[in-house]
């Protein structure tokens, strides 16, 4: 019986769509952190993370319908069933705090009765009625969620280089490489032998 | 048959007496510490002398003490609202849809600056006007505007020190007056504003004022060009001085109470009356007036016909933040606005989350309309 082909690295369009999303969410991290402390470049890191966070809204929509369509490689057979359950808990988890935060932070200037202003004249219609009790748990939430998010950012990066420099397993290939969608032969079942 | 036979074993603890893993491990906690390093430099927590949205909200609390639930900055205030009644003027300098012929709802705010929400009114007191302007499609303007002629100082971080120089002491509950004169030593430039501040004195009331908003902005044309402003709301209501008999026995709420009164009685109307900066007139510095030669439009007229108590909902709930622009008006590079877009949000932010108490200005059966 010929091996069943499987492709050991993540399609090109979902690598593009990580690699972006990872600058702008690291990006995003940064300048959420800097603007709650800043005066004299409030405005400016303001005016940058209101929009950029709708383009991060935006685009995990995109990742999420292309991951149903081009789901990602399978964690090598070997990896030991918790680290793989790990692994995909933390990534439910990116994918879920990629979601919540622009969503929380849309709710939260709503709640503010903040005009959200993406770009000039475009501006976003409030998704919550002027309410400062709202207001005030959904702006505590979305400081909560931005560490959760950073935490989480670091435990990915964290363990994507445990792949790349101890396991050397080829999953951080799998996201990391510039080849197109080579194939090789599926693993095994993990415990398998023939 | 498996094809790599030790490949479970690698995800394993990894081996520490191999020197090649240890040194692949510590990059991995390197690389990792770059980013948490890089957090904390962005957060300022590297940097604990920074001047901070933390501090300048703190220095207020120094000043005025703690008053959870009110504003940090210009805490005793009153509702009002109306309509603005645009004439068109405008409409050749900024493409906002503010300056369009036409009505819309306006949500303003009257107050005294400071931090002080139960202060008894006083005829030295600074007074603001924040009006929120609402155009059709949603696009709001918020400006907040006092009724002095420029701005003491032109920085926020100067502005930060003269708030602690004026900071009661501890110990005699009292401004150190050596804090502040230590503080105009440093700044000179305090007692050329504080002239120019002292040349024109404050109106009678809330109604007959004039305020101004001090910082320049853009307004920016349907065809691109760009005009530094000024813009201030001038009183219909003749200005009238003070009287003579001020710090008699008026009243706690006196200001405000002629203020309900006299919306009681009909609309109050204001022009807002926009000034045209010329090339090299100062945008960055709003302790520098214009000369009064500059050319100056009135675009329209602020009516207030309603007075109301601060309550959920009304003005009380709205950050007067001076950076709640429409497409057409721009910050200019004045320091002072992308600050007090700052310290407006965290005083907002703190303040939304508090218990909240009635506010000392109420409003009778007389509050107009």
């Amino acid at each position: 019986m010929a091996p069943k082909i499987v492709n050991d690295v993540f399609p090109p369009f979902s690598r593009i769509l990580h690699w972006l999303m990872a600058v702008m969410i690291l990006a995003m991290l940064l300048i959420g952190i800097a603007m709650v402390a800043a005066l004299d470049d409030y405005h400016r890191l303001v005016s940058i993370h209101k929009p950029l966070g709708m383009l991060i809204l935006v685009l995990v929509a995109v990742r999420l319908i292309n991951r149903l369509f081009q789901p990602p490689p399978p964690l090598p057979a070997a990896m030991p069933a918790w680290q793989q359950i790990i692994a995909h808990a933390s990534h439910f988890a990116l994918y879920g705090l990629m979601f919540a935060l622009p969503m929380v932070g849309w709710g939260m200037l709503s709640a503010a009765r903040y005009p959200i202003v993406l770009w000039g004249p475009l501006q976003l219609p409030p998704i919550l009625p002027h309410s400062l009790p709202l207001y005030t748990v959904l702006r505590d939430a979305h400081t909560v969620l931005a560490y959760l998010l950073f935490l989480t950012f670091l435990a990915h990066f964290a363990a994507a280089m445990m792949h790349a420099l101890i396991y050397r397993d080829g999953v951080f290939q799998s996201m990391a490489s510039w080849r197109g969608r080579a194939t090789r032969p599926a693993d095994p079942p993990s415990g398998a032998a023939s | 048959m498996q094809r790599d036979p030790d490949s479970s074993r690698k995800y394993g603890l990894p081996s520490f007496s191999d020197i090649g893993t240890l040194v692949r491990l510590a990059v991995v906690g390197a690389l990792a510490l770059v980013f948490v390093v890089a957090f904390a430099a962005a957060a300022g927590w590297l940097s604990p002398g920074r001047l901070t949205q933390d501090r300048m909200i703190a220095a207020f609390t120094q000043v005025n003490g703690p008053h959870p639930g009110f504003r940090r900055n210009h805490a005793k205030g009153v509702c009002g609202t109306g309509t603005f009644e645009s004439n068109g003027n405008g409409e050749h300098l900024s493409s906002a849809t503010v300056f369009k012929s036409g009505r819309m709802p306006v949500v303003a705010r009257f107050a005294f600056a400071g931090g002080q929400p139960f202060v008894t009114d006083g005829p030295g007191i600074v007074r603001s006007l924040a009006i929120s302007f609402r155009p059709p499609g949603g696009e709001e303007w918020r400006t907040g505007m006092i009724d002095i002629p420029v701005f003491p100082v032109r920085d926020p971080h100067v502005f930060y020190e003269q708030l602690v120089a004026g900071a009661p002491d501890p110990a005699t509950g009292k401004p150190d007056p050596a804090k502040m004169e230590a503080f105009r030593a440093a700044h000179p430039d305090i007692a050329r504003t504080t002239g120019i501040i002292k040349q024109h004195p404050f109106s009678s009331g809330f109604g007959d004022e004039t305020y101004n908003a001090l910082n320049a902005f853009r307004f920016v044309s349907a065809t691109g060009a760009v005009t530094p402003v000024r813009w201030s709301v001038v009183p219909e209501t003749p200005s009238t001085p003070q009287p003579q008999d001020q710090g008699a026995d008026r009243g706690k709420n006196y200001l405000f109470d002629e203020l309900i009164a006299a919306v009681g009685r009909g609309p109050l109307r204001w022009h807002l009356v926009v000034t045209l900066g010329h090339r090299g007139d100062p945008t960055d510095d709003a302790t520098v007036p214009w000369p009064d030669a500059r050319e100056h439009v009135d675009v329209g007229t602020v009516t207030i016909d309603r007075i109301e108590a601060e309550a959920p909902g009304n003005c009380r709930d709205i950050n007067y933040d001076p950076l709640v622009l429409p497409a057409g008006i721009e910050p200019s590079d004045d320091p002072l606005l992308s600050a007090r877009s700052a310290a407006y949000s965290e005083s907002f932010r703190l303040r939304a989350g508090e218990p909240k108490t009635q506010s000392a200005v109420q409003v009778g059966a007389e509050g107009g309309k």
